[in-house]
């Protein structure tokens, strides 16, 4: 972190740094010009714990409604374009069980994808942890005398924050998408998987900009077209004397040792063919065992993700091709926390995620709250059960007071995640799960927590007919507490949570099993509440 | 047919008017109706609040409970409520399991093999989409999360609600859209929940309904309270309650907060 | 401290429950996985035919649909669509850049003020030069109806990928023969030569970045014109 000219603290990334300070006088309280921005210590773990990060972003209205908009679009173009697939269900079914081969041989697969990368010409790497893969992307670009990297949109270099860690060892990594280049010259961070600047909309993105660009037209509009064009000139120059580059990969093929990069700008295409050195970074997870396996996913995750039949481009590369490309191709590999998702049998299956975003787009919760609330690079449903796994060595899961072990509450458990994930993820419940983790957790550590006493009496009371019975009946007493309304307002907590913004009915005259009692039961048998 | 009525924890306390309508109902369709009163609740709010342990008890409570209709004691147990359908179908034997309890497990799934929700028995057990049902109000249909991704119960309660006789059934705009409820999220992310409560009881209000109805007393709450705060003047049933009016028998439009209070809608 | 290689080997073999691997970072040892047999009940082809009328139709919608401007041609009116597309570009002199192993028909039709560069992977252009030509020229080797997409595979008539995507307008000629229904028919037609690289063209390069609306034409081609011929 260091100091800009407003006295916030900003990430290291920016590449130009060209553009004139704004004037902030002397003594003026600090203001980010943007709105306000996260600023992670560690790019999956940031901020506050969601329910207080939550209720900070709802209360941005613009936000809410940029992606109210946003997610209302891509959702129904992706339904129209999932809906003219006859065999969908079967390519779910197919991509969720080649994802689960691949955990299942991931030993195996990676050894191929390594042993045939190797034999085309690549240089494989492995990296444990974030600042290892950093230190080799570092190093190799050092030894190409690049002081500047091109760089393709990749959620893995996001998740270890490579370009804060370039900018701390003086190497300016240039973002060129149109998105990640939005949120880097705004200082901020992506909100999305797939598109990190939906929390903005046109005008914040041409004040963008005219503020950060450097050579952005001084007339510049908000049309989506002419900004578009800004960020065509502006990194035209950049892609053609760029000496490194750097992405991620949507796929690696183990028996054939081919990458691939799935994009709409161009931008990547740039970055993988025009610098003569590049490096990519890939998750362990993201290995397909054949060729074959691409008419699955080349299928499943255009249409899921843009709501495309087909993304614009897509590059398929294995190793170095003689006078064609890069003369010089590395390859990272990075656990980063992925062994311990893998090592939990219910928590793995969030490996199987292809980043498409789909997720996020039909749910209810990111839709109010935005990508920031989470408090990762990875928001949204599966954020809320891979950013705690992928923490799961430093408390993520069950660190009582770690901010990532509230994220599996973040959500309804309305299921609509599960419906539209093209790789079948059973994110509910997988959420359910890691909430059992966290509870069992806390169990372990003893002390007294509110919320599990109240679950241990209410196991009680619910596990018994007569007991059940007995309180109900006992709470129809308080019907006289809902007054002329026949409603409860105002409440002492935790139901304060409740009453805040919704009225509670009193408990009725009479419970069921009271009426029943009456209606049904001779004198008799009427027992039921022995 | 003997059914077994699980009444669901939440709807025997605090809104017993949806379980008794699921009586009439299916008496006046032909049908016996048992209450084991050994039953108490499913589960559900241990199980996803992440109390594994603590649901145990409650779980083996209600499979042990309705056992006899894996013995053929009862031909069919009904629940009128979507979302404890899918615990007692998806999460019972799973928390036994965990528990180290197969034998509990194995029973659990068979009790929840005869177990259905209530528009699943009408249409596809007993065969019927119009009840014979009188209702002359205008209502719209918020179909509930359970009830639509973990049950897939499609349209058949709107096939029903389209059979009543009189009714003014309105589409609700962005109905497939959670209402924020969530059991305990909406008390550990109250914020949220409020937010997206707004919006539910927007589209509902827009809609002009006298009625919001849906197949869980749960979701119901949470909607009505808001409507109740905003005085709304909407109120809440449950689909068995609108099922189960007839002319000789009708269902009173509840009385809402701004009725009482005088406030016009 | 074992290289990272072994170690997040051992990591992984821990992560399955494999035989004495030690731990994953946060310490645990996981439960193998089931044997997984991937069920392929999706369509491995399409109703209709490679090169099929039913077949081109569809490709040529869904190539409009994305904003590419498509010319059916007959064989022997290639030439002469090339020019014509040619002249479109400049009022004045021209640079267009073809692959070596282009075929030298194809360019019969072009006039004087036309400048034909050739790149091979022996003389490659630079990049800088590719950008200041007008247009570029190439085959392909598949297309794939459904998704509207060609596919290109570095041969030498369509040659380096630097060619196709520099110049700001792609011209690309399709052979009918080559058109299949579905994305698995292009794939196992591919998998053929897995190794060569590919590049999946669906259209111009586009944008959904500003509030999802959708801009045809960023860094990649703004503009394509596809000749399908036959």
């Amino acid at each position: 972190m260091s100091r800009t000219f407003l006295g916030l603290p900003r990430r290291l990334s920016r590449p130009d740094d060209d553009a004139p300070p704004a004037a902030a006088g002397a003594g003026e309280p600090p203001e980010s010009p943007f709105g306000p921005v996260p600023h992670p210590q560690t790019p999956l773990r940031w901020g506050d714990a969601f329910p207080v990060a939550a209720r900070q972003t709802l209360q941005n209205a613009q936000l809410r409604r940029n992606l109210g908009h946003a997610t209302q679009v891509i959702r129904a173009k992706r339904a129209a374009v999932v809906g003219e697939v006859p065999d969908w269900e079967a390519l779910r079914d197919a991509g969720s069980a080649l994802k689960e081969r691949v955990m299942a041989e991931l030993p195996e697969l990676l050894q191929q994808l390594e042993e045939n990368v190797t034999a085309r010409g690549g240089v494989v790497h492995w990296a444990r942890d974030a600042a290892e893969a950093n230190r080799i992307v570092t190093e190799i670009a050092r030894a190409k005398g690049a002081d500047e990297v091109v760089k393709v949109k990749s959620m893995a270099t996001q998740e270890i924050g490579l370009n804060e860690h370039l900018a701390a060892e003086g190497i300016a990594a240039v973002e060129t998408d149109l998105a990640e280049l939005i949120v880097q010259l705004a200082d901020d961070m992506p909100s999305h998987i797939l598109v990190p600047a939906i929390h903005r909309n046109r005008t914040e993105i041409r004040d963008i900009f005219l503020a950060r660009m450097g050579d952005a037209p001084p007339d510049l509009s908000d049309v989506p077209r002419e900004l578009a064009m800004a960020a065509r000139a502006h990194l035209r120059r950049k892609f053609l004397s760029a000496k490194v580059a750097v992405s991620g990969a949507n796929f690696g093929v183990a028996s054939t040792g081919t990458l691939a990069v799935v994009e709409s700008e161009g931008n990547g295409r740039m970055c993988l063919t025009l610098p003569e050195t590049l490096v990519t970074v890939m998750g362990i997870e993201k290995l397909v065992p054949d060729f074959e396996d691409l008419e699955v996913f080349l299928q499943l995750l255009p249409r899921s993700s843009t709501g495309e039949r087909m993304n614009p481009y897509t590059s398929l590369w294995t190793g170095v091709t003689p006078g064609d490309g890069p003369s010089e191709f590395h390859l990272v590999l990075l656990d980063n926390g992925r062994t311990d998702v893998l090592a939990d049998e219910v928590g793995r299956a969030a490996l199987h995620c292809i980043r498409c975003s789909a997720c996020l787009n039909v749910c209810p919760v990111y839709e109010r709250v935005g990508g920031h609330a989470y408090g990762s690079v990875y928001p949204g449903p599966i954020g809320a059960i891979l950013t705690p796994q992928l923490t799961a060595s430093t408390g993520g899961v069950s660190g009582h007071d770690d901010v990532n072990a509230a994220l599996p509450y973040a959500s309804t458990l309305c299921g609509a995640c599960y419906d539209v994930c093209p790789v079948k993820i059973d994110i509910p419940s997988i959420l359910v799960d890691l909430r059992a983790r966290e509870v069992d957790a806390d169990r372990s550590r003893g002390g007294v927590d509110p919320w599990a006493a109240a679950m241990k009496a209410a196991s009680w009371l619910m596990s018994d007919g007569g007991r059940f019975g007995r309180a109900g009946r006992a709470a129809t007493l308080a019907h006289g507490l809902g007054g002329r309304d026949g409603v409860i307002s105002a409440a002492p907590p935790p139901v304060s949570a409740w009453t805040r913004s919704r009225d509670l009915p009193a408990p009725p005259r009479q419970t069921f099993r009271q009426w029943w009692a009456k209606e049904h039961e001779s004198p008799a048998d009427a027992g039921g509440e022995r | 047919m003997r059914i077994a009525l699980a009444a669901t924890c939440i709807a025997d306390t605090m809104f017993p008017g949806a379980p008794r309508a699921t009586v009439r109902l299916l008496e006046r369709l032909g049908h016996e109706v048992v209450f084991p009163p050994g039953q108490a609740c499913c589960g559900q709010m241990h199980v996803n609040t992440g109390y594994f342990a603590e649901a145990v008890p409650v779980v083996r409570n209600h499979v042990e409970t309705f056992a006899p209709v894996a013995d053929g004691e009862w031909d069919a147990v009904v629940i009128p409520s979507g979302s404890c359908t899918g615990s007692v179908r998806h999460q019972q034997a799973m928390v036994c399991r965990r528990a180290g309890l197969d034998g509990l497990a194995a029973t659990a799934e068979a009790v929840a093999a005869k177990t259905y929700e209530l528009s699943e028995l009408l249409v596809d057990v007993l065969g019927v989409t119009d009840v014979g049902a009188w209702f002359p109000h205008r209502v719209t249909y918020h179909p509930t999360c359970h009830s639509l991704r973990m049950l897939r119960v499609g349209d058949r309660p709107l096939r029903l609600l389209r059979a009543v006789e009189d009714i003014d059934l309105v589409e609700l705009p962005a109905a497939e859209s959670c209402c924020g409820f969530g059991g305990t999220f909406a008390l550990k992310n109250a914020d949220t929940s409020a937010a997206m409560l707004a919006d539910k009881t927007a589209h509902v209000r827009s809609t002009g309904a006298a009625v919001v109805t849906a197949g869980d007393m749960s979701c119901l709450m949470h909607i009505g309270g808001g409507l109740s705060r905003q005085r709304a003047g909407v109120g809440t049933l449950h689909l068995a309650e609108i099922l189960a009016s007839t002319r000789e028998e009708p269902t009173a439009l509840p009385a809402t907060r701004a009725d009482r209070t005088g406030v016009s809608r | 401290m074992s290289d990272a290689r072994t170690e997040v080997l051992s990591r992984v073999r821990a992560a399955l429950g494999r035989p004495g691997s030690g731990t994953t970072p946060a310490g645990t040892v996981g439960a193998a996985p089931r044997d997984v047999v991937v069920p392929r009940g999706y369509r491995a082809a399409g109703e209709h035919a490679a090169g099929s009328p039913e077949v081109l139709e569809q490709l040529v919608d869904r190539l409009v649909d994305y904003r590419a401007h498509v010319q059916q041609v007959a064989e022997t009116d290639l030439p002469a669509a090339v020019a014509g597309l040619v002249r479109e570009l400049s009022a004045g002199r021209v640079a267009v850049v073809v692959p070596h192993g282009i075929d030298r028909g194809w360019l019969a039709g072009l006039g004087d003020e036309v400048e034909v560069r050739e790149d091979s992977p022996g003389s490659p252009l630079p990049a800088t030069e590719l950008d200041t030509v007008d247009a570029v020229l190439t085959a392909a080797r598949v297309a794939c109806s459904e998704t509207g997409t060609i596919v290109l595979d570095g041969e030498p008539d369509q040659g380096r990928r630097a060619i196709s995507l520099v110049p700001d307008v792609h011209l690309c000629v399709v052979r009918a023969d080559q058109v299949v229904q579905t994305v698995p028919e292009a794939v196992r037609l591919l998998a053929a030569h897995p190794g060569r690289p590919l590049t999946w063209v669906s259209g111009p390069s586009a944008t959904s970045d500003i509030e999802l609306d959708r801009v045809e034409g960023v860094h990649g081609p703004r503009t394509l014109h596809v000749l399908l011929v036959g």
